[in-house]
């Protein structure tokens, strides 16, 4: 299978610093801000924003990541049990301003998981999510705050967002039927 | 009476070291002729070509469990099954409820054989009142009842002065004692084989040296008394060293070994899966042993020095298999399995044919001295022989227990195929059983 | 649309799980026990958390079933069970149908109609597990079988080790005592033979095996009856629970004789590697395998064992439940 290439690195770098212009702006500054990266790939997502605001902010934003294997609500049907890895929030989140990053944006369950799984770390006063991609086929009522881009697919198609820190590149791909005609 | 002619057949009767093909001639209820080109008027024809032709087996080891245990078997499900196992001669252990210690028992047990039992049955007395190892039975009365042989089998007498007293009565009686040997005070209850398998599997295990230090004993108990001994299920290649030495003392002692101690080792136990098996359908007593035990029995066996083949036969109901494998019961169902373990050794090259058949005729005969008893027993002798059995070494049979006429399911070897099966047997000189076509 | 590229390979795969049953840690695969162990670290973390409770196995019977009292393992079990949601019934030998006479598959298979979906299972015969098994459709979990095997104990001392000492690769275990009864000795030595460690079993001749020695991939344990040069460069060691009815049976001539040869005390454990890690699966006899001060002393790490075998059993559950099925 072949598929089309939507992203690259320099597209990537502009949307994260685009992605942290956008969070900072509309929490009005950095205060009571944390960044919470899904495992794998909204973590290094996390980092990149957290390393953006500070170049133009000057300011360090905690950086958490949270691992949602144990919150899924198909373990018992996937076939295979979820990777469970250990979550990592460094700072209380009680009281803040949580975003909730991810790579790619589909049913929206992942998204649900996560709000289960940061709702055991303590009570935040509002989640915000950023996804770098938004594909749609949306199956439960979440919409992102912050998008990095919307791609429009087919139900049938896979869209893979790849980054250096857990694959080597930076680029964000879209596999399957009627991938190239996008 | 029916005219039955085996024609064609390999004619193997070790009691008179005969070896030849030839035709067999049964007809007025004895063994009338044995020849090549018997005219066939009027008989009913057994084709034997590449068959064996043999003395009726006699079995010196069998558990009929009737009385008292007939959720086990029953004296017709187990003759049944010695019957389609080639064994037209059985000799029964007393383990039963009651058990055969004193005249009456006896009798009342006799009683069932004669109502029940489809094959020639042979009883065996106790040594000791209720196999308890305390107080010895009534071994004069037993003996005037007609038992063979004096046995407390699978509770081995550890008094050795109850043991010596009995080898001195039971030899004056001229009655053997087949003593399942073993020190149990040596282990407590050894599940299986003392060894590296026991270990593995955390299950208590029984030492070789507790059947060899009872061998041992027993040997100079009945070097003084002069009685005869018989050792029961002989199991390791001590115990064969020991009653070699006996042979050459020139003591009465003479011995048996089972098919499934001549065709298992252990490892049975653990099953051959990457998972242990804890397979309780290999839980036997005395325990199977070693390779190097099995091959020790095997030329043993070969050599003579293992007089007997014996089967231990000992049926369990399923639910006694089905729990725990230090809570199962010992005891491994083998009438309609023996010849057919035992025949695939032959086909491997382990076991010689010759020394197979005289094993099972001539040779149990002798340790019991039932020749004088029962006329005719373990040999093709013309004019007096009353059983024969026909023997298809070639054709490969797969162990279906289901299919046994024995209510014990409780074989290891369900499954396994094995070559060679019983094809005919003739008990007291009419054709009992024959093996169908479609059951090959 | 910038290029097209062939289909990059999804996550690395790694090991997935499709047992139905844990009975031993002799025939799980080095990458089966590192999935083991990395699920087991994120539990740990699950357990840190504000509220240290999931509900992924929301709708999972856990049942269960000791034919041998064992607080602290069925407690351990428990708690595993309902840290990640699941219901958990409790059957103990006495008191229930078991001491009636009924047979353990009847036990095991009522469970299952009960709604059991993993059954942890204790008995004191060898094998039992093996057994309930073949004849259940639930998982059963070994919590301890006889003398042969206790595999969450093995998993459980195996992270413990490894989240202290990283690569087990050539680090000397030394496992002393009554090794030959031992069902945590055994199931240990397959964990860490496999993990590349030097197994040393030590105890009274009697207490050791004689004919059987576990091994993997050629790497077999070696038998000592002298602790003092057994010890020696020892980076773990590993005390067994001594029972005193051994003595009754005449298996050692006395407590006091075995103390004197066999005890991890401070003198002994100072010929062992600077720092070296002691174990001990309990309950601890103080005093008896171990010396009060050892046992409390820095190098046990006693307590973590027992944290630890919380989420290690919480990884094994969650893993079975979850399981691939084809």
């Amino acid at each position: 299978m072949s598929g089309a290439r939507y992203l690259g690195p320099e597209e990537i770098a502009r949307t994260i610093r685009r992605l942290g212009h956008e969070i900072v702006e509309s929490n009005r500054g950095t205060d009571g801000l944390v960044l919470v990266g899904l495992l794998s790939r909204g973590y290094p997502l996390a980092r990149r924003l957290a390393s953006a605001i500070r170049e133009f902010e000057g300011v360090e934003v905690p950086v958490g990541s949270l691992d949602i294997g144990l919150y899924r609500d198909d373990v018992a049907r996937r076939g295979a049990p979820p990777p469970v890895r250990p979550s990592n929030i460094p700072v209380s989140i009680d009281g803040k301003t949580v975003v909730l990053i991810d790579d790619v944006l589909f049913t929206g369950r992942s998204v649900r998981a996560a709000l289960d799984a940061l709702l055991d770390f303590g009570r935040p006063a509002r989640v915000r999510l950023c996804v770098l991609v938004d594909r749609g086929h949306r199956e439960l009522p979440i919409r992102p705050d912050f998008v990095g881009k919307n791609i429009p697919t087919a139900l049938v198609q896979r869209v893979r967002v790849r980054l250096s820190e857990t694959d080597g590149e930076d680029a964000v791909y879209v596999y399957g039927e009627g991938a190239d005609s996008a | 009476m029916e005219r039955i002619l085996i024609r064609g057949g390999r004619v193997l009767d070790p009691s008179r070291s005969l070896d030849m093909t030839a035709d067999v001639l049964v007809a007025d209820g004895v063994v009338a002729e044995i020849r090549e080109g018997i005219n066939p008027a009027g008989a009913r024809i057994i084709e034997a070509a590449d068959c064996v032709v043999a003395p009726g087996f006699v079995d010196l080891h069998a558990h009929l469990r009737e009385p008292g245990y007939e959720q086990k078997g029953t004296v017709r499900t187990e003759t049944t099954a010695a019957l389609r196992g080639g064994f037209t001669t059985v000799c029964a252990m007393p383990n039963t409820r009651p058990a055969p210690d004193c005249g009456p028992v006896l009798e009342s047990i006799r009683d069932i054989y004669a109502r029940e039992a489809l094959v020639r049955v042979l009883p065996i007395g106790c040594i000791t009142r209720g196999r308890e190892g305390k107080e010895l039975a009534e071994l004069a009365e037993l003996a005037a009842g007609g038992v063979v042989a004096f046995s407390d089998d699978g509770s081995p007498v550890a008094d050795p002065r109850l043991m010596r007293n009995a080898l001195a009565l039971a030899g004056a009686l001229g009655l053997p004692v087949s003593e399942h040997c073993d020190s149990p005070e040596m282990h407590a209850g050894g599940a299986m084989n003392e060894g590296a398998v026991s270990e593995r599997l955390g299950l208590s295990g029984q030492p070789s040296a507790a059947e060899a230090a009872a061998i041992a004993r027993n040997i100079e108990l009945a070097a003084a008394t002069g009685g005869r001994l018989h050792i029961a299920h002989v199991t390791t290649e001590r115990g064969v060293e020991l009653v070699a030495e006996a042979r050459r003392r020139g003591l009465p002692v003479t011995c048996e070994v089972t098919p499934s101690h001549l065709f298992l080792t252990e490892d049975a136990v653990a099953g051959t899966g990457d998972e242990p098996a804890y397979d309780t359908s290999a839980k036997i007593n005395p325990p199977l042993r070693t390779e190097t035990d099995r091959r020790a029995l095997l030329a043993a066996l070969n050599a003579g020095l293992i007089d007997a083949i014996a089967t231990d036969h000992a049926p369990h109901a399923i639910e006694e298999k089905l729990v725990e494998f230090e809570a199962a019961a010992f005891g491994i169902s083998c009438f309609e399995s023996a010849v057919s373990t035992l025949l695939t050794l032959v086909y491997r090259g382990e076991l010689r044919l010759e020394r197979m058949v005289e094993a099972l005729t001539t040779a149990p005969v002798r340790c019991f001295g039932l020749a004088q008893r029962v006329p005719g027993i373990g040999t093709l002798e013309p004019g007096v022989a009353r059983d024969v059995v026909v023997l298809d070494p070639r054709t490969a049979t797969i162990v279906d227990p289901e299919r046994w006429a024995s209510k014990g399911k409780n074989t290891p070897l369900a499954g396994r195929e094995l070559k060679g099966v019983v094809r005919a047997v003739i008990f007291e000189g009419t054709l009992a059983w024959e093996r169908e076509a479609a059951h090959v | 649309m910038l290029d097209t590229a062939a289909s990059p390979a999804d996550s690395a795969p790694g090991a997935t799980w499709t047992r139905k049953d844990l009975l031993d840690t002799d025939t799980l695969t080095r990458a089966e026990i590192d999935l083991v162990l990395e699920t087991a670290r994120g539990m740990r973390e699950v357990r840190s958390r504000p509220v240290s409770k999931v509900s992924t196995l929301r709708g999972v019977t856990v049942a269960t079933l000791f034919y041998e009292q064992s607080t602290r393992t069925r407690a351990s079990f428990e708690v595993a069970a309902k840290a990640l949601g699941a219901d958990v019934v409790n059957l103990t030998a006495s008191g229930s149908s078991v001491e009636k006479g009924e047979t353990l598959i009847d036990t095991v298979r009522t469970l299952e109609a009960i709604g059991a979906d993993i059954i942890v299972m204790r008995h004191s015969r060898s094998g039992a597990p093996y057994l309930a098994a073949r004849h259940t459709a639930a998982s059963i979990v070994n919590g301890g079988d006889g003398t042969h095997a206790h595999p969450t104990q093995a998993l459980l001392d195996l992270y413990t080790m490894v989240e202290r000492l990283g690569s087990l690769e050539g680090r000397k275990v030394v496992i002393v005592g009554d090794v030959l009864h031992s069902r945590v000795a055994r199931s240990n030595a397959w964990t860490l033979l496999r993990y590349g460690a030097d197994v040393v079993f030590c105890g009274p001749a009697t207490l050791l095996p004689r004919s059987f020695v576990p091994s993997v991939d050629g790497r077999a344990c070696s038998i000592s009856t002298d602790l003092d040069s057994a010890i020696e460069g020892a980076d773990v060691v590993m005390a067994l629970r001594m029972q005193k009815e051994r003595q009754q049976r005449g298996l050692i001539p006395s407590i006091r004789e075995y103390i004197a040869n066999y005890q991890i005390n401070a003198a002994r454990l100072a010929r062992a590697r600077q720092g070296a890690l002691l174990m001990h699966p309990g309950p601890m006899n103080e005093g008896i395998e171990v010396s009060p001060d050892v046992a409390h002393g820095a190098q046990s790490l006693v307590e973590e064992q027992v944290a630890n075998g919380v989420a290690v059993r919480m990884a094994l559950l969650y893993l079975i439940a979850a399981r691939s099925r084809t």
